[in-house]
């Protein structure tokens, strides 16, 4: 696959730019996935995001812009992540032959940056000088302040003030590179709140100010930009699979919170029929304690940030508060693509408790010597298990999202390691 | 509760009738249901009709509202934690149009969609509503509300913003019925200091756009931002003002008093600007 822009990589994988150039399973002119997406939000935004959705109409078919987007993607994200076949991981589970995607060896430790360099730089194309972003993890924080110290713009981010404690390592990091981080402390203050929050900055502010919307969920073009910029996901793994086994997964398993890693792996295998699309809910406490984030398989379709999608709320539409160990993960709502693809059922969504997802985050650890984020630590506990059921000649490929240097905390506390018997208690999760 | 024709379109229609009769602007006046608490909502709205409010407009609560400012946030937290339903909410529609007071809705959409739009514009109807203002459900998405409200005879309100270009206020005006909500600033509600310069801009805007009357909300405080409004809208639109008053120490009384000191704001604008802009 080459785009017509620039010269094919010597290697012949894919480029960022495929994901934008190469259109596929568009949403309508109104911005919906079947009868998910649209745009349920203030008037006063509509023009500000018809401004965003005509540069994104110029920017996808711009060889310049496009020539950038790979140029930086490659040479300061470090595109193409690689291919990682996990023996040991494969051996211990003793079924399916586990592949993993590794976005984790991105700049900035996440799949975020695909998504934030390109909307930075349709910011640029756009003239503004400022953006703005929600965060949860912190993950899409830090690549947001990341791609603003690189092209010089002014950066304020929006986090709940429970997740800049669970995530303060994340916070110093954004600090660091000279966003304005601000706590959020209204409603359950997580992502749903620190987003609330950036609409209300945006609507003020929308002369100046570009809002970087992290994940593939909001009201159109958010969903079909993100998912185009984190298409590239799928698209080498797509390759990197066949060159390597020399033919397609039978599973392809990511995690899913607003859902923009998981819709960027899905996608180049959407017209895969005979590849099994699994996104991992998180499950928190357990889906019968009521305490969860899993969206779809738990929740109902209403209207919530812009878009008709499935959500958590009550019998009278207001959003209930998620739960999860994983902040990433932490959120009441879910992308409309992927309501649409669990609507027609060409993707299937399991929840993962807490408890699960700490097991696959020290089993992944042990066997394999990388250290996920809690978010894709849900994914490997998903894929453990498609991988079981699907038996030793199949294939599984794990979309690993992020890495957990951030978690350290959330994993010290959660298997006392900072006790002196507390190694044994990750230990156990192996066994 | 006592025997009342339903709220319908008509209710507005009349009201702007008259208050453009007298040549002055309407007073509007916002609270969200359940804030305090149930009955003191209901008090507060009937303080607001004695104080010379000529229209309530009813807030229900919602767990996410992204166009409201920190005092109206915090207002609907508190009337949700006080287990405020859609039921109390039209009960309290019902108790202003009892008392002889206009009402109407105020409410983010999620809730709407699942009471069921019918379901919930022939109960607010029945309530002696008179229409609904959907701060976060633009006209593209609405043809099913626009169907809904038209079956209960009630209004369809939309706002329009100063970054609405012409099309769109074209657009939003035509589904409009009532009366058109013009959000005088970019931002969130909350009082402020002086009204924005984009206010008459947009007001002069929708002018040409429609022969609707035009509200102006979001940061009125005082009797002379009411007049400044005044002077070339159709209605002032006062929230967070009231609201911060209703959780204080004055209550009831010093909403009353807020609501007659910004009723003879609405009464003494100078008009004349808005004879040359209509």
């Amino acid at each position: 696959m080459t785009a017509p822009h620039g010269r094919p990589r010597p290697d012949g994988l894919p480029r960022p730019s495929d994901g934008l150039t190469g259109t596929s399973h568009d949403p309508d002119a109104r911005g919906y996935f079947g009868s998910m997406g649209g745009r349920w939000l203030p008037e006063a935004l509509v023009a500000a995001l018809d401004e965003i959705a005509d540069a994104y109409d110029k920017a996808r078919f711009d060889p310049e812009f496009l020539t950038e987007l790979d140029r930086l993607a490659e040479t300061y994200a470090g595109r193409p992540s690689p291919l990682s076949e996990a023996a040991r991981l494969t051996e211990h589970v003793g079924g399916a032959r586990i592949l993993l995607k590794r976005e984790d060896l991105n700049h900035t430790g996440s799949h975020k940056i695909n998504n934030v360099l390109g909307q930075a730089l349709l910011t640029r194309k756009m003239g503004k000088r400022r953006v703005i972003a929600e965060t949860g993890a912190g993950q899409h924080g830090v690549a947001t302040a990341t791609a603003a110290a690189l092209l010089g713009l002014d950066c304020t981010i929006y986090m709940g003030s429970v997740d800049t404690r669970r995530q303060a390592l994340n916070v110093a990091r954004m600090k660091l590179l000279g966003a304005t981080v601000v706590a959020v402390d209204s409603g359950s203050a997580t992502l749903k709140d620190a987003i609330n929050e950036a609409f209300r900055d945006w609507v003020t502010n929308v002369a100046s100010t570009s809002y970087i919307f992290g994940t593939a969920a909001g009201p159109h073009p958010f969903p079909m930009i993100v998912r185009d910029l984190q298409r590239i996901i799928g698209l080498e793994a797509r390759q990197q699979v066949l060159e390597l086994t020399g033919r397609l997964p039978d599973a392809v398993v990511a995690c899913v919170g607003g859902g923009s890693n998981a819709i960027g792996t899905f996608h180049a295998f959407l017209d895969d029929p005979g590849v099994r699309l699994v996104g991992a809910e998180a499950g928190g406490d357990g889906m019968e304690t009521g305490r969860h984030a899993s969206t779809i398989s738990g929740g109902s379709v209403g209207v919530l940030h812009g878009a008709r999608s499935y959500l958590l709320q009550d019998d009278e539409g207001q959003i209930t508060e998620s739960h999860s160990i994983s902040a990433g993960l932490d959120y009441p709502g879910v992308g409309p693509e992927h309501s649409h693809l669990a609507e027609i059922g060409r993707a299937e969504y399991v929840s993962v408790t807490d408890a699960e997802a700490m097991d696959a985050f020290a089993l992944l650890t042990r066997t394999e010597g990388i250290i996920p984020a809690i978010e894709s630590a849900h994914a490997v506990a998903a894929a453990v298990k498609a991988a079981a059921e699907i038996g030793p000649a199949g294939i599984v490929l794990i979309n690993i999202s992020g890495r957990g240097d951030k978690d350290m905390e959330t994993a010290m506390e959660w298997f006392g390691l900072d006790r002196p018997d507390g190694v044994s208690a990750a230990a156990t999760a192996t066994k | 509760m006592s025997e009342r024709a339903p709220g319908s379109t008509s209710v507005l229609d009349d009201l702007f009738a008259v208050t453009r009769g007298e040549g002055r602007a309407a007073l509007v006046g916002y609270l969200p249901a359940g804030y305090p608490d149930i009955p003191g909502s209901q008090a507060v709205m009937r303080a607001m009709l004695d104080g010379g409010c000529d229209l309530i407009e009813v807030g229900l609560p919602f767990s996410d509202p992204v166009l409201d400012g920190q005092v109206i946030q915090a207002a609907q937290q508190r009337a949700l934690a006080a287990g405020t339903r859609i039921a109390d909410v039209l009960r309290t529609v019902e108790s202003v149009t009892s008392a002889g007071g206009r009402a109407v809705v105020m409410t983010y959409f999620n809730p709407v969609l699942a009471y069921g739009p019918e379901r919930f514009a022939r109960d607010l109807a029945a309530a002696g509503g008179s229409g609904v203002i959907t701060p976060d459900l633009i006209v593209d998405e609405a043809q099913f509300w626009l169907d809904a409200t038209e079956g209960a005879g009630i209004a369809p309100i939309f706002l329009v913003a100063p970054s609405s270009p012409m099309d769109r206020i074209v657009l939003t005006a035509g589904a409009s019925r009532g009366f058109l909500y013009a959000a005088s600033t970019m931002g969130v509600t909350g009082t402020r200091d002086q009204v924005a310069s984009s206010a008459p801009e947009l007001v002069s805007r929708c002018r040409q756009a429609t022969d609707l009357p035009v509200a102006v909300g979001l940061g009125v405080r005082t009797a002379d931002q009411a007049a400044e409004i005044a002077g070339y809208a159709d209605a002032v639109i006062v929230g967070s003002a009231f609201v911060a008053l209703a959780g204080g120490p004055g209550g009831a009384a010093a909403v009353a008093g807020l609501a007659a000191e910004l009723a003879t704001g609405v009464r003494s604008a100078d008009r004349t600007h808005q004879e040359t802009s209509a």
